[in-house]
């Protein structure tokens, strides 16, 4: 089962603490946006990618299971 | 390991809870508080809860479905009053002992205070202050006094400036922030709050308030006098260290932990109430900030479970600071700091990035509304990079 990552981005404010902790998921540029580069990296990824929402200063990210339907 | 006390139901409390459970561990996690409440996140405490944004619940680190599942056994409302170190014994202010098989000092700290309780004198770090701050701000005071413009008192300030209160800031240093960012970057954000109109007041200490039944003003030791009607001092913190006094732990400005967050055999801790020597600095420290507690209380949680392959805990520390349209963020370490750059933006437009060096090494960096930079910078800082390289760098 993979994992889809989504951002909130009314509560995003581009702290950039992911995009230290996982570069490869997510990416500040120079407009000062978040984006996300993979919305389901491979599972591999998911302690990453579950740090940077637990260190997210505005707890905008969460992971969400992927059915293996959706997958 | 058949049982865990963490002592603290804070942020770094809460994510060595979680900790254990993710590592493993599934026998009995006390967790203590002193405060009724859950654990709860503090930044929004002097910002969106304040500003009136916010509802209460949404300051909740957890929503109550993830205890059930973190199978904590929650005491709240009760204060640790003792630790017998060799027994590993933690005694509570209910009468009950707590025998275990390990435990996790987050216990915090609490703001420090000037004078005797006053109407109207408010610290801010609990989420009953935050609501009691903001009573006071609903009454429409004529003016509210900051005094401290650290994290606490700027962020107030700006707050307070949001909502339209007209607003004094009292500093003893030279510039706002100035321990951590320095006094030059200071005197931007100086500019900044004078820009948002606050009456600020630099380089003078308080004395005292006047006011019988509740403040009328405060006194600064220059003899100036300011009239005011609520007052928010924000001044610092003390380590809760009170219930270690017995201990025979050193605690000294905060427990002391050896590099790994070990205080003790089957003893640990974690976050503003800790202090450890960091390798990747050769620095003994104590950092009072939101991200520390994360990392520590994760740490420190790895450490009790797995030994000494846990590891030293080397963190580069990293704050931010929400004021006004500003997000300030500072990654390192500013101590003793004898060069600084700036790499990014201008000062006169408040967008900008500079980076700290010391003996020839990049030790912090700053951002005002940089974060892209500050995080590249950081990842520098944590490799151990050269000042002149980072200078270099293409970031």
């Amino acid at each position: 089962m993979g994992f889809k990552v989504v951002v909130d981005f009314d509560l995003c404010e581009s702290n950039a603490i992911c995009m230290q902790i996982a570069p490869e998921v997510f990416e500040v540029r120079d407009d000062d946006f978040l984006y996300i580069l993979n919305e389901t990296p491979d599972e591999g990824m998911r302690e990453k990618v579950e740090e940077s929402a637990q260190r997210c200063p505005k707890q905008a990210i969460k992971l969400e299971d992927l059915s293996s339907e959706d997958e | 390991m058949n049982s865990i006390a963490i002592i603290g139901a804070s942020l770094a409390g809460l994510r060595a809870a979680e900790t254990f459970r993710r590592e493993g561990f599934d026998a009995t996690i006390h967790l203590v508080g002193d405060e009724p409440h859950a654990p709860y996140d503090r930044p929004p405490l002097s910002k969106q809860i304040l500003a009136g944004d916010w509802e209460i619940e949404k300051a909740w680190l957890a929503k109550p479905e993830k205890y059930d599942e973190l199978a904590l056994e929650t005491h709240y409302g009760v204060a640790a009053t003792g630790l017998d170190v060799g027994g590993l014994a933690v005694s509570l202010d209910s009468g009950t002992t707590l025998a275990v098989d390990g435990i996790v000092i987050a216990t915090g700290a609490r703001c420090r205070t000037i004078g005797e309780p006053l109407a109207g004198v408010f610290t801010l770090r609990t989420l009953d202050d935050a609501i009691g701050i903001r009573a006071a701000f609903d009454a429409a005071p004529d003016r509210v006094v900051v005094v401290g413009a650290g994290f606490i008192g700027a962020e107030v300030a700006a707050t307070a400036r949001e909502l339209g209160l007209d607003v004094t800031m009292v500093e003893m240093a030279t510039a706002p922030f100035e321990r951590s960012m320095g006094a030059e970057m200071g005197a931007v954000l100086a500019d900044i709050h004078r820009e948002h109109d606050v009456d600020l007041r630099l380089g003078v200490g308080v004395s005292g308030f006047t006011g019988d039944d509740a403040v009328t003003g405060v006194d600064l030791t220059d003899g100036t006098h300011i009239a005011a009607d609520v007052v928010i001092v924000g001044v610092g913190v003390i380590p809760n260290t009170e219930w270690l006094t017995e201990s025979g732990l050193d605690i000294t400005n905060g427990v002391l932990c050896d590099d790994t967050t070990l205080v003790a055999p089957g003893v640990v801790a974690a976050g503003d109430v800790a202090r450890w020597h960091n390798r990747h600095f050769d620095e003994t420290m104590r950092v009072e900030h939101w991200d520390n507690a994360i990392t520590m209380g994760t740490h420190a949680a790895k450490r009790l479970l797995h030994g000494e392959s846990a590891g030293a805990y080397t963190p580069t520390p990293w704050f931010w600071s929400d004021q006004y349209d500003r997000k300030i963020q500072l990654a390192g370490r500013t101590t003793g700091f004898d060069r600084f750059e700036l790499v990014n933006g201008d000062v006169e437009s408040r967008t900008f990035a500079g980076i700290y060096g010391r003996g020839g090494r990049i030790v912090a960096v700053l951002g005002f509304n940089r974060p892209r930079h500050v995080m590249r910078y950081r990842a520098l800082i944590d490799s151990g990079a050269s000042f002149d390289d980072a200078l270099a760098a293409d970031i």
